[in-house]
């Protein structure tokens, strides 16, 4: 060892010593852990956890036309899986409709292609929505969705108390990093308010936003940058929906989180563990919470695709099994798990059993599940989840500095440092300094590639075809009448969601509904990134 | 890196159709800008004729393209085309995204330059756009 040697650090940067021991950790410990469902609620949310219930085990699924997703839904159900989650295509997550000529392409190609009521009704179709956990990855169109949901649970008889789920909903972290943004950031932040309003009111079971790290991740910021950026989006949102005059604990228990899993196992641990003590003192100290479950963070742990890779996609399933491990270890209420063919297209039928199984595995069969924060005393796992808390503290108090987040995304400064994330990774990888096995160490001729997905070409027809003859059918007259409701609902400020839901009961389309949005709010470009 | 006494190689980046996945074009980017090229990022939702109409005003060597969502073959097909009308006939185009391996071929046949599909190394990317550069500046 010499003084020139680099630092070890975590992934993130965090400075790593050689071997903990118990003065690395700060006195007082015992209150910064707190019990297994009490506040800060670093030990997890709940008293009990997995022992007894485990995580929902939620792979995300979604291509084509209705049809094809609900057999795929079906398909996941028979094998085990104990939660749905919806991908959507990009028309769909965009405001367009299927036969609009722009998008013809891209109808049905990452995620089912929704345009009317009877659509989502296909999606669900013997398939009891009282009785399921969905979510829905969507995001400018949420309102519009989770309004189809809601009148295809009414047609299946449902309540709306049992209607339970989630709804990313999470407009920032679109500016931020996910990019299917539509809205200019103050007129959707509006949306996601309706949306929250509505959902504490009436859907008791329901997260109307999941609050999301995610995508940021995904998009190339660490570990901390990941914890702090959610923070600093919780942060205001909770800011917008108390300016609408809600009350913190009326639409604070029902806040949910999002976060990704990659590969460094004790920083991915550690990193939730400390969100959740990050969440418990804001919701208590700055936001005045007084129920306790105001402050106790629930996520869902997406694995990462970024950290997959196109060479010998077989390792994938190793990585995959590390993510979903270190997700468990830090105490997920839901955890996806990649296909290991995602670098390449989307994952077969295949690789998402594989996946699930991925799952099954760890619960069952691996003992991780049967102690509760398992982690917890290790001298390295206290002392990485103190100093992840620390510097984390610090990117909120920066954001805070630069006028909070809206302001921040509006410069493109938080843009900006994710960006420079990602090529000082991709500069590592080149230089070698960071190791991708298979990639620029251990690297073999196998070029092998494994059977991939085929899409269906004669979806999108499919799709067009089905509108048109609901278009045909609908009564035109209500569904404008409908819209222009809605239109005057939009311009005056009252709650959207009541004038969506009969939108959508007219049959007017997810398409015909954004572009009433549109007109009234204008549509948003973002700044340049350097 | 290749072609420091040529002229400043000029590149048009885009993502046409709906996909937001940005993290790779916008890596490719500073990776150019650093090797000394002349980078215009036009961003996100590019139609064929925005592309045309940028690459004429800049004068550009190369349009690379990024897509994640699955439909490279289509909206590759367009700017191809487009590019035709515009008699911007010399002008290279590069693709990268997640392209499965028989999409390569395909791009190539529809008269793609280049693809680099999710895996290549970011330096050959760069060597590998920037040689193109070279052969379109070549008097």
């Amino acid at each position: 060892m010499t003084d020139q040697q680099t630092a070890i650090t975590t992934d993130s940067g965090i400075p790593l010593d050689p071997v903990y021991y118990p003065d690395s950790v700060a006195p007082d410990l015992a209150s910064r852990l707190g019990e297994p469902g009490h506040a800060p609620f670093t030990r997890g949310p709940y008293s009990t956890m997995y022992r007894e219930r485990l995580w929902s085990m939620r792979q995300y699924a979604g291509y084509g036309s209705a049809d094809d997703t609900n057999a795929r839904f079906r398909y996941l159900l028979s094998q085990g899986q104990t939660a749905l989650s919806v991908a959507f295509d990009l028309p769909t997550q965009l405001g367009f409709d299927s036969s609009a000529e722009s998008v013809r392409a891209e109808v049905g190609r990452v995620g089912v292609a929704i345009d009317t009521v009877e659509d989502m009704e296909t999606v669900f179709d013997g398939l009891p929505i009282d009785q399921l956990s969905v979510n829905f990855t969507i995001n400018a169109t949420a309102p519009i969705i989770l309004a189809f949901y809601l009148v295809a649970a009414e047609r299946q008889g449902a309540k709306m108390a049992d209607v339970a789920g989630t709804l990313q909903n999470d407009i920032l972290k679109e500016f931020l990093a996910r990019k299917t943004f539509i809205f200019p950031p103050d007129h959707s932040i509006r949306l996601v308010t309706d949306v929250v309003e509505y959902a504490s009111e009436h859907l008791p079971r329901f997260n109307g936003i999941s609050i999301t790290g995610y995508h940021a991740r995904e998009a190339g910021c660490d570990a901390v940058q990941e914890i702090g950026l959610t923070m600093a989006s919780a942060i205001a949102y909770t800011e917008a929906f108390m300016a609408r005059g809600l009350d913190f604990d009326f639409f604070a228990p029902r806040l949910s989180f999002h976060f990704s899993s990659q590969l460094d196992l004790f920083e991915e641990a550690c990193k939730v563990r400390a969100a959740r003590r990050m969440w418990s003192k804001l919701a208590t100290e700055r936001f005045g919470a007084q129920k306790p479950n105001s402050a106790r963070l629930r996520f869902f742990s997406g694995c990462s695709g970024a950290t997959l890779t196109a060479q010998q996609p077989l390792n994938n399933v190793v990585r995959s099994t590390l993510q979903c491990l270190a997700a468990v270890l830090g105490g997920a209420q839901s955890i996806h798990v990649m296909g290991y063919d995602e670098a390449l297209g989307i994952p077969t039928e295949e690789s998402v059993r594989l996946a699930l199984r991925t799952q099954q595995i760890i619960a069952h069969e691996s003992g991780v599940a049967r102690v509760i924060d398992p982690l917890a005393g290790s001298y390295f796992v206290e002392r990485l989840t103190d100093d992840i808390e620390e510097r984390a503290w610090q990117i909120v108090r920066d954001v805070a500095d630069g006028g909070g987040l809206v302001d921040m995304l509006a410069a493109g400064i938080p843009q900006r440092w994710i960006t420079e994330s990602a090529y000082r990774y991709e500069r590592e990888v080149a230089s070698g300094e960071r190791i991708k096995v298979g990639v620029n160490k251990f690297v073999s001729d196998d070029i092998a590639v494994p059977p991939l997905f085929e899409v269906d070409e004669s979806a999108g027809d499919r799709q067009r075809q089905r509108l048109a003859e609901r278009l045909a059918r609908r009564d035109d007259v209500a569904a404008r009448s409908a819209l222009s409701e809605l239109d005057a609902a939009l311009r005056n400020g009252a709650n959207s969601m009541p004038y969506i839901m009969d939108a959508g009961r007219a049959g007017a389309t997810l398409g015909e509904i954004a572009d009433t949005m549109r007109a009234v709010f204008g549509v948003y470009r973002e700044p340049q990134p350097w | 890196m290749t072609g420091a006494r040529r002229p400043r190689a000029k590149i048009i980046l885009a993502k046409p159709g709906l996909d937001g996945h940005d993290r790779g074009i916008k890596v490719v980017g500073m990776a150019l800008r650093d090797a000394g090229a002349e980078v215009v990022y036009l961003g996100l939702h590019q139609t064929a004729e925005q592309i045309v109409h940028a690459a004429l005003a800049e004068d550009a060597d190369v349009i690379g393209l990024s897509v994640l969502s699955g439909v490279h073959l289509d909206v590759s097909q367009e700017l191809i085309k487009a590019c035709h009308a515009a008699q911007l006939d010399d002008i290279a185009i590069v693709v990268g995204g997640t392209i499965p391996p028989a999409d390569v071929t395909r791009l190539r046949q529809l008269g793609v330059r280049d693809v680099m599909p999710v895996g290549t190394a970011i330096d050959d990317v760069v060597d590998r756009i920037l040689t193109l550069a070279a052969e379109e500046t070549r008097p």
